[in-house]
């Protein structure tokens, strides 16, 4: 079935199967490869990507849920890599391996919109879904604290 | 501990770029030769320097997230003098090192050893490639060499100034009559900076290319699943049922060579192949199958323990040497025959009960994923990793054909921990390559990499011990209990804790398993100091010793574990008596040649919460090369480890591994982040390089068990914790 998909600003006729989740529908139709796979349940958050303002786990949105909306992923988020949450992620040298930063960096990117200045508590409320098998938490959280700051100015 | 000794003259292999720069070839001794000295040298990694001025850096090793990409080129840069900013990384040739006699010794990448190891090597290549620029700019200028200063990318002799890239060329003609010395330790002026890791920017906008990301013209998904019972069999399985599916293109017998598989040996089973992954991974969910589930049906990790249980009932079946198998050379006073007399003899003995670890997962955050497409001319491989070498030899080996046309691409890998090791997704991906005729990623579900990882062994273990009038042991027997195939991980940091007990044996048992197994993060290490740091603990107690005390008079006289113990009751503000419901605890473990010291302050709630305030770190690693790279690894490890301690833990029942995904098998996130995690560096600085991938992990859960015995007077004696009752 065509499905027409707004990624990024861009739209995107693909051939899928409605049901078919939103992740594979990025990764393989539309050939952005900055989302990743985890888990394919909903528990780890490597897929998180931002439809209409919203953190989801695309490894169970069906792909047809998402179309008329606009969906981001971490390809989106700046030209050259200096979103705020990216600056404040190269300077506390957040990632390890990487793999989950991508989902990280959508979930707190998401939660900065919503929440310009988080609390502690607020963080781990938006951050609770996104696993770091390396651990990088105690720098999620004081990046995310110094990209708000620096949203700020 | 790192003496080298290598032929000063010739031992580098010197090129000219096909861009007119200057490419090093690097030498390291074989890996058996690792400990001792330099004999037999081949090359290990290249150098090269183009003509603008940038210097590239190839190295076998593969990055993880633990920064081998960083320190490699940091060493020669500092040798070099060149800006950092100069500085670039390039993933290694698998073919051209395989098909060379091993080009580069070895591509292997765990134990912490990249720059344990291999640092004299780089930092010789960085001050050879320095010499002879200086030495092709004298020549030029006309000047003697003392004359000619080379720093920060550039050379100098009076009003003579050039790139090192304008005199690369020129340097490779260069023939030193002697190799220049590296500099002494600690006379540097990049080493022991923090350097921000080179591979960070492409981690923060998703271009950092993994296995699972490459895409190959006409390429197809597969989705796998091997006997869920380790050891079982495929019987039959029944495509009919499936090729109507969407997508849905064929079904692949998966065969196993051997009766018993090797490590990275193919595992009997079946891979269904679809045009999407998520419909190969539907289809194969649904597609009846018969197994026959071998010797593994019967045995569960409850019948496992029953067995450990009356193992440890009686004495060992097993005895390990005095040097037990790891560590450096602590002077050990082990008298093993008589120990067990003199226990049976004393007055004052100490008996202590069954601790015990399961089995883990790596669980890399990337599940195992391979691409890979046979052609009649070549076989391109991209897989997930921690050795390329021997993933190409295998690869090869499972299509029958020379490793001269199997051309493996290094990615980043998604999490390592020791789980790309004992890896055969790729041998997968080849032999479903070969039969559908075109290219295939395959891509394990998160529930087949929990049923197949090579997983971490369990461990159970007790103790028995007499103690003097001064309350210090006299003489300790340990009795621990590891599986099958691996034993020696149930001895790690066992046999050779530096722990001065003038009689000690070292005894050891082992159950039956059919569950695969691997090296894991510390491997041994990290479930053993869980238990032997216990034991301490309740030596120290049934003595009268403060904890802290006890491990520093039993370690006198052994500078690196005092600098690391002073530090601790210097500056962690030790007591083990706080308030009611609080709690601090410490331990000690050594991995990987540097001794990790965790100080644990915990609060546990009247209804049994625990909540780990803050976790301080004493970490003793000879030197460091880029301090923040190792408080980030000390971070990562500490983590790690507190995730095991608090979540975690495989059940087997009927031969399979219960847990399913990350809703049973499940780990820390960011609420249960303690919120302050703080290390200090307390290094030696006598020439001696630990590696920092791992260590900071096993001192971790008894650190934290420690500190909620002194908060609650309760001893956790097993993971996870949350399955104890306070
Ligand atoms: S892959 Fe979607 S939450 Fe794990
Ligand atoms: S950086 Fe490796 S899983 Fe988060």
């Amino acid at each position: 079935m065509a499905i027409t998909l707004n990624i990024n600003g861009r739209d995107y006729s693909i051939d899928a199967d409605p049901q078919m989740p939103l992740l594979w529908a990025i990764r393989e139709k539309a050939g952005l490869m900055g989302t990743k796979f985890g888990c394919g349940i909903a528990q780890c958050g490597a897929c998180t990507v931002i439809v209409d303002g919203n953190a989801v786990r695309s490894c169970n949105t069906p792909v047809a849920t998402a179309v008329g909306k606009s969906v981001r992923t971490i390809e989106g988020v700046s030209e050259n890599n200096d979103h705020p949450v990216q600056v404040a992620w190269q300077d506390l040298t957040v990632p390890q391996c990487g793999y989950c930063q991508s989902g990280q960096i959508m979930s707190a990117v998401a939660l900065l919109e919503r929440t310009p200045e988080p609390s502690d508590n607020e963080i781990d409320k938006a951050m609770a879904g996104n696993i770091c098998r390396c651990g990088t938490y105690p720098r999620i959280r004081a990046a995310i604290h110094k990209a708000a700051e620096m949203s700020k100015t | 501990m790192n003496e080298f000794n290598f032929t000063r003259r010739g031992f580098l292999k010197i090129a000219t770029t096909v861009a007119g720069g200057l490419a090093i070839g690097v030498p390291m001794p074989r890996m058996a030769e690792a400990g001792g000295h330099g004999g037999g040298a081949e090359i290990n990694a290249w150098l090269t320097i183009d003509p603008n001025n940038i210097v590239s850096i190839v190295t076998p090793q593969t990055e993880m997230g633990q920064g081998a990409f960083t320190a490699v080129p940091m060493m020669v840069a500092e040798e070099l003098d060149i800006p950092w900013e100069n500085v670039r990384h390039v993933f290694a040739d698998a073919n051209r090192h395989v098909n060379n006699d091993n080009l580069y010794t070895t591509t292997s990448t765990g134990g912490s050893t990249t720059v344990s190891r291999r640092h004299p090597y780089m930092m010789q290549a960085g001050a050879s490639a320095r010499e002879r620029l200086r030495h092709a700019a004298a020549a030029r200028w006309g000047v003697p060499v003392d004359e000619v200063m080379a720093k920060q990318g550039m050379l100098t002799a009076g009003s003579n100034s050039g790139t090192y890239g304008e005199f690369a060329a020129d340097a490779a003609m260069v023939t030193l009559e002697q190799e220049p010395a590296i500099k002494a330790y600690g006379d540097w002026w990049l080493l022991g900076k923090d350097v921000k890791r080179l591979d960070i920017p492409l981690k923060t906008n998703g271009t950092a290319v993994y296995a699972m990301d490459v895409t190959l013209p006409g390429m197809v998904h597969a989705a796998t699943a091997s006997c869920p019972v380790p050891e079982g069999r495929l019987v039959s399985y029944d495509f009919d049922a499936i090729k109507d599916m969407p997508g849905v293109i064929a079904a692949v017998e998966l065969k196993q060579p051997k009766d018993v598989a090797a490590f990275t040996d193919m595992r009997s089973g079946v891979a269904v192949v679809a045009e999407s992954w998520y419909q190969a991974k539907n289809a194969l969910a649904v597609m009846p199958v018969v197994w026959d589930y071998g010797r593994g049906a019967s045995i569960s990790f409850e019948s496992q323990t029953a067995e450990a249980m009356s193992l440890l009932a009686n004495p060992g079946t097993l005895v390990l040497n005095e040097d037990g198998n790891i560590g450096r050379n602590l002077d050990r006073g082990v008298n093993h025959e008589a120990v067990r007399g003199i226990i049976d003899g004393a007055d004052k003995v100490v008996e202590g009960e069954v601790y015990s670890r399961p089995f883990e997962t790596h669980a890399t955050m990337q599940p195992p994923c391979a691409v890979v497409d046979v052609k009649a001319d070549r076989v391109d491989v991209w897989t997930f990793t921690q050795d390329i070498a021997r993933s190409l030899n295998e690869v090869a080996d499972q299509l029958g054909r020379d490793t001269k046309d199997v051309y493996l691409h290094q990615t980043y890998l998604g999490g390592g921990f020791g789980g790309g090791y004992n890896m055969y997704v790729h041998r997968q991906a080849a032999a479903i390559s070969a039969e559908v005729g075109r290219p295939v990623k395959v891509i394990w579900s998160r529930e087949e990499d929990i049923a197949q990882d090579a997983q971490r062994p369990p461990v159970w273990g007790t103790y028995k011990a007499a103690l003097g009038d001064d309350g210090l042991p006299v003489a300790l027997v340990t009795h621990f209990v590891g599986e099958e195939k691996m034993p020696a991980f149930s001895q790690r940091g066992v046999a050779n804790m530096p722990y001065l007990v003038p009689n000690r044996r070292h005894e050891y048992s082992i159950v039956q398993s059919h569950i695969p197994i691997g090296y894991h993060r510390a491997p041994g290490a990290n479930s053993n100091g869980f238990i032997v740091e216990q034991m301490v603990d309740e030596l120290a107690q049934a003595g009268g010793w403060d904890p802290l005390e006890w491990r520093i008079k039993m370690t006198e006289g052994n500078e690196p574990w005092q600098r690391v113990l002073l530090a601790m009751k210097e500056k962690s503000g030790w007591t083990p008596e706080l308030g009611r419901g609080e709690g601090m605890g410490c331990a000690v473990v050594e991995s990987h040649g540097t001794i990790a010291g965790c100080v644990a302050t915990v609060a546990v709630s009247r209804r049994g919460q625990i909540f780990v305030d803050r976790l301080q770190y004493f970490m003793n690693s000879g030197y460091t090369i880029n301090p923040l790279n190792a408080v980030e690894q000390a971070e990562s490890s500490a983590i790690w480890e507190l995730s095991h301690a608090f979540f975690g833990g495989l059940d087997i029942r009927d031969g399979r591994i219960v847990n399913t995904n990350f809703d049973s098998y499940t780990m820390m996130k960011m609420p249960d982040t303690p919120p302050a995690i703080e290390v200090h560096i307390e290094n030696s600085e006598n020439q001696w390089w630990g590696g920092l991938g791992e260590p900071t992990g096993p001192p971790t859960p008894p650190a934290v068990a420690n500190a909620i015995f002194y908060a609650t007077g309760t001893r956790i004696r097993s993971t996870p914790f949350a399955k104890a009752e306070l």
